[in-house]
């Protein structure tokens, strides 16, 4: 499995694009609509023609034409072929390239078996769920045993629970095949729970490359910090195992109750909208709950951000502007906010 | 319930019946003037004669076997011209103005130029038909394989497959549809062009009996011949329906 470079790359928003992909890494591409992200990978699979040049262990391909690149591509729309069955979809690489028959039966079986999809083998598109047809689509690409794996929002047109699920397996998965892997999605979160490391493009730029927990606690321009939704960071002061998998950290006048990490807490980032805010005290036992006074309050697009100091720490969060205005919030007035714990991201140092 | 569900596959057939039982009925009591209405027995008699006489049996083969050699060749050209044609960008541009010049030409049109070109002989039913299923099978095709989306095609690619290799394997299956709705329609329009061809210009064939029934003022001939030609139509669309539904109706 090959590392990936692109130099001096240049295609419709894309403006010398220069990255480096490690080899067998997992790096996320994120970015909003329209900021050149499925360019990139297009670019990668040899799909468009480009300025500048993509090299694989160092050797350019820019000669080789897509059908010769070895690359697995996951397209945001699958494009499982209607026509054929399971079977023949995920064969449709190897006989592509002219593998025996035999070895294509045994290398389909041992994909099935793979993405347990097995039940599915002689099924059409048409009779597949969502997140099977996910399956498939994904066996189909690795069938082939390409050296580079490019995924373009694959769940994204999945159900919240279907697409942890699968983002689970599909992380699990790259690790075991060992692939080098471009993994391109608009969506903060599921970068940061898959990436190795995050590339963040805004207009066809390269902001930032870096491990997920530096682009969330050390953005480096303030276009990364608004982009991936300016979340609040709070410096720890110290931390506490609790026991029972979780730990406290305190955060200036703020006690927090974050699931446990190995090594000590001394930041933590949570983004605007996953603060709730309520004006009366929420029923039940409330984890990371706190009573507060509005600061500022400042309409953002279809949302409202609100600031609240609590106990001296400044909080901003985030609702609908449609909840706002059912709610009676005003400056000055004391509100209810609730941090969701497993929302809570911790940027921990060794022991 | 389960009587009446049994029964409706039938059902298409009981207005067919009732109509058959009104002409009788209407025939019978003479209400029509003039005689032009025989009843529906009598062109049942009249078909039993003229097939056992060998009249229809021998008129009919002549026009069937010029409609199938006219609509295969003629279908076999139009699906390998507009494969060319949808493929190629380069092709498609060059060709396209001329056949929107020639595709609305009505086929009948062509009758008397090729009566000049070709004379009055086997060739020129045979070349009516092949134009008659040439064009629009061509046009159906080149659109069938252009409204493929390019996304599969890139798809393919990206698993390593060669343009021919993706022609084959992805774009003409998913092109079928388009390609059998041509097939269809023109497979009944083959039957209606080859009657005026027979009527106007060749001696042999139920064209040209009907239009020899027509000068001895035979109207049971002249509806056991429409009779012919409706069932024969409706054959040809009914067997590329069926293969349609074979070759597509598991993915679609």
């Amino acid at each position: 499995m090959p590392s990936i470079k692109l130099e001096n790359i240049c295609k419709y928003v894309c403006r010398d694009v220069n990255l480096t992909i490690n080899d067998k890494e997992f790096l996320v591409v994120l970015g909003s609509n329209g900021a050149g992200k499925t360019t990139l990978i297009n670019i990668i699979a040899g799909l468009v023609d480009y300025e500048g040049s993509v090299l694989f262990d160092d050797v350019p391909v820019d000669k080789l034409p897509a059908n010769r690149r070895e690359v697995g591509y996951l397209f945001q729309g699958l494009l499982l072929f209607p026509h054929l069955t399971v079977v023949d979809n995920i064969a449709y690489g190897l006989n592509a390239r002219k593998w025996p028959q035999s070895r294509v039966e045994a290398r389909v079986d041992e994909l099935l078996d793979l993405m347990n999809i097995k039940h599915l083998a002689s099924r059409y598109q048409r009779q597949l769920s969502g997140g099977e047809k996910q399956r498939v689509a994904l066996a189909r690409a690795i069938a082939p045993s390409p050296r580079v794996l490019l995924l373009d929002e694959p769940l994204s047109s999945l159900d919240a629970q279907t697409a942890k699920y699968l983002r689970t397996e599909l992380k699990q998965l790259q690790k075991r095949l060992g692939i080098t892997t471009v993994y391109v999605t608009h969506d903060l979160m599921e970068g940061v729970a898959m990436a190795d490391r995050m590339a963040v493009i805004q207009n066809g730029r390269v902001e930032q490359v870096a491990e997920p927990e530096k682009v969330l606690f050390y953005p480096d321009s303030e276009r990364v910090s608004d982009f991936i939704g300016a979340p609040n960071i709070l410096d720890c002061d110290y931390c506490r195992d609790l026991g029972q998998g979780v730990m406290e950290v305190g955060c200036g006048g703020l006690k927090l109750t974050v699931p446990r990490e190995r090594g000590q807490i001394r930041k933590v980032a949570i983004l605007p909208r996953h603060i709730y805010v309520s004006e009366t005290r929420p029923p039940g036992l409330s984890v990371n709950g706190f009573q507060g006074k509005i600061t500022d309050i400042r309409p953002a697009g279809s949302t409202v951000k609100i600031w609240v100091s609590v106990n001296g720490t400044n909080l901003v969060a985030e609702v609908q502007s449609y909840i706002f205005e059912e709610m009676n919030l005003k400056v000055g007035k004391e509100v209810f906010v609730i941090l969701r714990m497993r929302r809570i991201r911790c940027y921990e140092t060794g022991n | 319930m389960s009587i009446l569900r049994k029964l409706r596959p039938g059902w298409g057939l009981l207005p067919v019946a009732v109509f058959l039982a009104l002409w009788e009925l209407v025939a019978r009591l003479d209400v029509l003037p003039g005689h032009f209405l025989p009843p529906f027995s009598a062109v049942v008699v009249e078909f039993y004669d003229l097939s056992a006489s060998g009249v229809l049996g021998e008129n009919f083969l002549s026009s069937l076997v010029r409609v199938l050699i006219g609509f295969v060749a003629g279908s076999v050209a139009g699906i390998t011209v507009g494969t060319i044609m949808g493929w190629k960008k380069v092709i498609n541009r060059a060709l396209n103005p001329i056949v929107s010049l020639f595709y609305p030409i009505p086929t009948l049109g062509w009758i008397p130029l090729l009566m000049l070109w070709i004379g009055i002989n086997e060739m020129l039913p045979i070349t009516l038909i092949f134009i008659c299923s040439f064009f629009p099978v061509l046009y159906n095709t080149v659109t069938g394989i252009r409204n493929v989306d390019t996304d599969f095609i890139k798809a393919a690619r990206t698993l390593g497959a060669s343009d021919g290799k993706i022609l084959t394997t992805v774009v003409m299956p998913l092109a079928l549809p388009n390609i059998f709705t041509g097939l269809r329609l023109e497979a009944g329009m083959a039957w209606r062009v080859i009657i005026a061809a027979e009527m106007v210009a060749i001696p042999t064939g139920i064209g040209a009996l009907l239009m020899k029934a027509e000068s001895l003022i035979r109207i049971d001939i002249i509806i056991v011949c429409l009779i012919v030609l409706a069932i024969m139509c409706l054959t040809f669309e009914k067997f590329f329906e069926y293969l349609e539904n074979r070759l597509t109706a598991r993915w679609r």
